[in-house]
């Protein structure tokens, strides 16, 4: 079993996942974060993969991509920092349970190699892959079987906008979980919630194939416990970007944001 | 010169112009896009909106733009160049023959609130224009390094009552103002059009624009049968930014294999400077702005910052119409240096008393290496007039005069 699948399984409600930038606020602190969060009891991480033009994402996000990119984060240093992610902690890594997703944009890929790209994605232990600008009639086209043939799970996004026929074809296309966009916006605005029920309610009438995790506006503990009523869990992306900025000691900084989302004040 | 090159003019149902096209965009966008997708071509074969766009075109942009037989330039090079007047359309340039149209179908579509992206500033105004006849809301991104060089467009659309927001991501130009424009699309999943301003983004957009934008050679087309007697010229010259004019312009000779297309480029300080605008020169097949072009890159696939003296085209992608003609050779490319475009600048205001805007100007500087002949009928698609660059040319001055 995928350890998405072993994820859902063991845990079907309350599911946190956490995005981070990978090689932000340092090149090299991509895997003591993923350590921090880890250790903060989050159930899946999200990295993301910078790149220089971000359509989906806002300014927090922009300008953590812009920093990594700075840093000299690229997809083969990646790859290299994440030869040890599968690692027990003592030795550097995040040990064998947690899923990691990678999020990026198609381009970055497409110029390393997608097949390349899925091969060490896989053998670093990766689990599943988001781009949010490939579009399921280019995946399937050309892109999904690769994914598929490395044992990775690809997850789409949905939104409040998506017909019901399509939310159907993108649940079928996606492995691992559903992306349940929280309101058609870019990361990091802040939501109207009480639509964002509605919507919820309404992707669970459809009984659909994979779990659904809920992203986008979520930042704060009440926040995450209202999606959580509907879907398997929720995505914190720019919140906890925001809270990294400008700290030195990112694993307190983790510890304390982590445990502000999981309790009430 | 002979081409042998076949190509066709429109992509195919999916936007693929070859293998170029397409509609690489977040679920986010899919409505609006869809939307637009499954009614472009319908709204526009509508009569009435056939109707009230010539209506438009005709007493609001000032069409048909002439086709003027510029003398002195044809002796000076040894051929017949003919000049395809866009800067003589209101605003000044080819772009609001784009705007008009698209805000005729935003209205179709029910949308109240229309945003764009600007570079030159010449998309911003024309957008701008067009949202104050219709009395409709108008937001313009411009990179913040644009709004300096582009003053005076700035001014305009302000007193057009636009808003202009700058974009301050990136390299603050033309790429930057694009994405912030597609951002404020998917916050806006409801109530808003957004204007494109080239032949780029996702479909339907590079053909929707080239659609709009094709009335220049429907015209020249008839105008050059009037003048010579023959439809077709040997050569079509065009600036390529996003590659709207040159769309426009070739767009009903590109199944004519006889009419030599030639595409110009900026270069910058020079193609292998890094400071430089020349996307087929420079460029790989990849993502930009939601379509697989051509497009200026690192090898990590990060987009590239591009440099040109002229904010139109300066832009580190091409419309998929453009790298389709390129890479299957139906169209020669070219480049001009800053410095070449401000010295044809200077001439052609000396040479024809007309002024002609900074990306206009690569076209003008491509033409004694094009090996014409007095048997050649050239037609140079003048996209806008100079005026918005009157602050780099007074800068320049000393030199050329
Ligand atoms: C006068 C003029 N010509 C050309 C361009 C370049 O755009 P395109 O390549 O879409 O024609 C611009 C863009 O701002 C412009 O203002």
């Amino acid at each position: 079993m995928s350890r998405i699948n072993a994820l859902f399984k063991r845990k079907p409600s309350h599911v946190l996942n956490v995005y981070c930038t990978a090689g932000y606020p340092h090149l090299d602190s991509t895997l003591p974060i993923m350590r921090a969060l880890q250790v903060s009891g989050v159930d899946m991480i999200e990295l993301g993969m910078p790149y220089s033009d971000p359509l989906a994402d806002g300014p927090v996000i922009q300008s953590s991509s812009e920093t990594a990119l700075e840093n000299g984060m690229t997809i083969d240093v990646l790859f290299d920092q994440l030869s040890i992610l599968r690692q027990p902690i003592s030795e550097g890594g995040i040990g064998n349970e947690l899923p990691v997703i990678l999020m990026g944009y198609l381009n970055p890929v497409l110029q390393y190699g997608i097949e390349h790209f899925c091969e060490r994605a896989a053998a670093v232990g990766v689990d599943g892959i988001i781009l949010p600008d490939l579009p399921p009639i280019e995946f399937t086209r050309q892109y999904g079987a690769v994914f598929r043939k490395h044992g990775l799970d690809f997850i789409f996004l949905v939104t409040p906008e998506t017909a019901e026929e399509r939310v159907r074809q993108l649940d079928a296309l996606s492995s691992g979980f559903l992306y349940a966009v929280s309101s058609s916006a870019t990361t990091g605005k802040d939501q109207n919630m009480e639509r964002v029920t509605d919507y919820l309610q309404h992707l669970l009438s459809l009984q659909l194939k994979n779990p659904i995790l809920v992203g986008f506006g979520i930042k704060d503990h009440a926040g995450f416990m209202r999606v959580c009523e509907q879907a398997a869990g929720g995505i914190i992306g720019s919140a906890y970007i925001r809270a990294l900025q400008g700290q030195v000691h990112y694993e307190d900084a983790t510890q304390q944001f982590i445990h502000s989302i999981l309790h009430s004040s | 010169m002979s081409n042998t090159a076949t190509a066709v003019k429109q992509p195919d149902t999916e936007g693929y112009y070859g293998s170029f096209g397409g509609a690489y965009i977040p679920e986010m966008l899919y409505g609006n896009v869809n939307e637009l997708r499954e009614q472009y071509l319908s709204i526009m074969e509508e009569p009435e909106f056939r109707a009230e766009l010539q209506a438009l075109l005709k007493d609001y942009v000032g069409r048909p733009t002439p086709l003027f037989l510029a003398e002195r330039l044809s002796a000076e090079i040894g051929t017949t160049i003919y000049l395809k007047r866009e800067d003589l359309c209101h605003t000044g340039a080819h772009k609001i023959n784009n705007t008009v149209g698209q805000i005729l179908l935003a209205r179709r579509l029910g949308k109240t609130r229309i945003i764009a992206e600007t570079g030159a500033g010449q998309h911003g105004v024309a957008t701008a224009t067009v949202c104050a006849l219709k009395g409709m809301e108008c937001i313009v991104y411009m990179g913040e390094k644009d709004m300096q060089r582009q003053a005076p467009n700035v001014a305009r659309m302000k007193m057009l009552g636009a808003k202009v927001v700058p974009a301050m991501s990136g390299s603050r130009t033309l790429k930057d103002a694009t994405n912030e424009a597609i951002r404020d699309w998917i916050n806006h999943p409801d109530d808003t059009h957004y204007i494109i301003g080239s032949v780029v983004g996702p479909h339907p957009y590079p053909d929707m624009v080239a659609r709009f934008q094709s009335v220049i050679s429907e015209e020249i087309k008839k105008q050059l049968l009037e003048k010579t007697g023959n439809e077709l010229p040997t050569h079509v010259v065009a600036c390529v930014g996003g590659g709207s004019n040159a769309a426009g312009a070739f767009y009903h000779f590109i199944e004519s294999p006889s009419v030599q297309l030639v595409s110009v480029e900026a270069a910058g300080h020079g193609i292998h400077t890094g400071m430089s605008a020349a996307t087929t020169q420079l460029g790989k097949p990849g993502i930009l702005h939601g379509s697989m072009s051509l497009v200026m890159q690192t090898a990590d696939g990060q987009v590239v910052e591009p440099h040109s003296i002229s904010a139109g085209l300066d832009y580190p992608g091409i419309g998929p119409m453009h790298a389709y003609l390129y890479k299957n050779g139906r169209a020669r490319f070219e480049s001009a240096t800053d410095a070449e475009a401000l010295e044809w600048a200077f001439h052609v205001s000396k040479t024809e008393g007309i002024l002609p805007a900074l990306e206009t100007a690569h076209a003008f500087a491509v033409l004694p290496r094009l090996g014409l002949t007095p048997a050649d009928r050239v037609v140079v698609c003048l996209s806008g007039r100079g005026d918005k660059d009157l602050g780099t040319y007074m800068q320049e001055m000393g030199r050329f005069t």
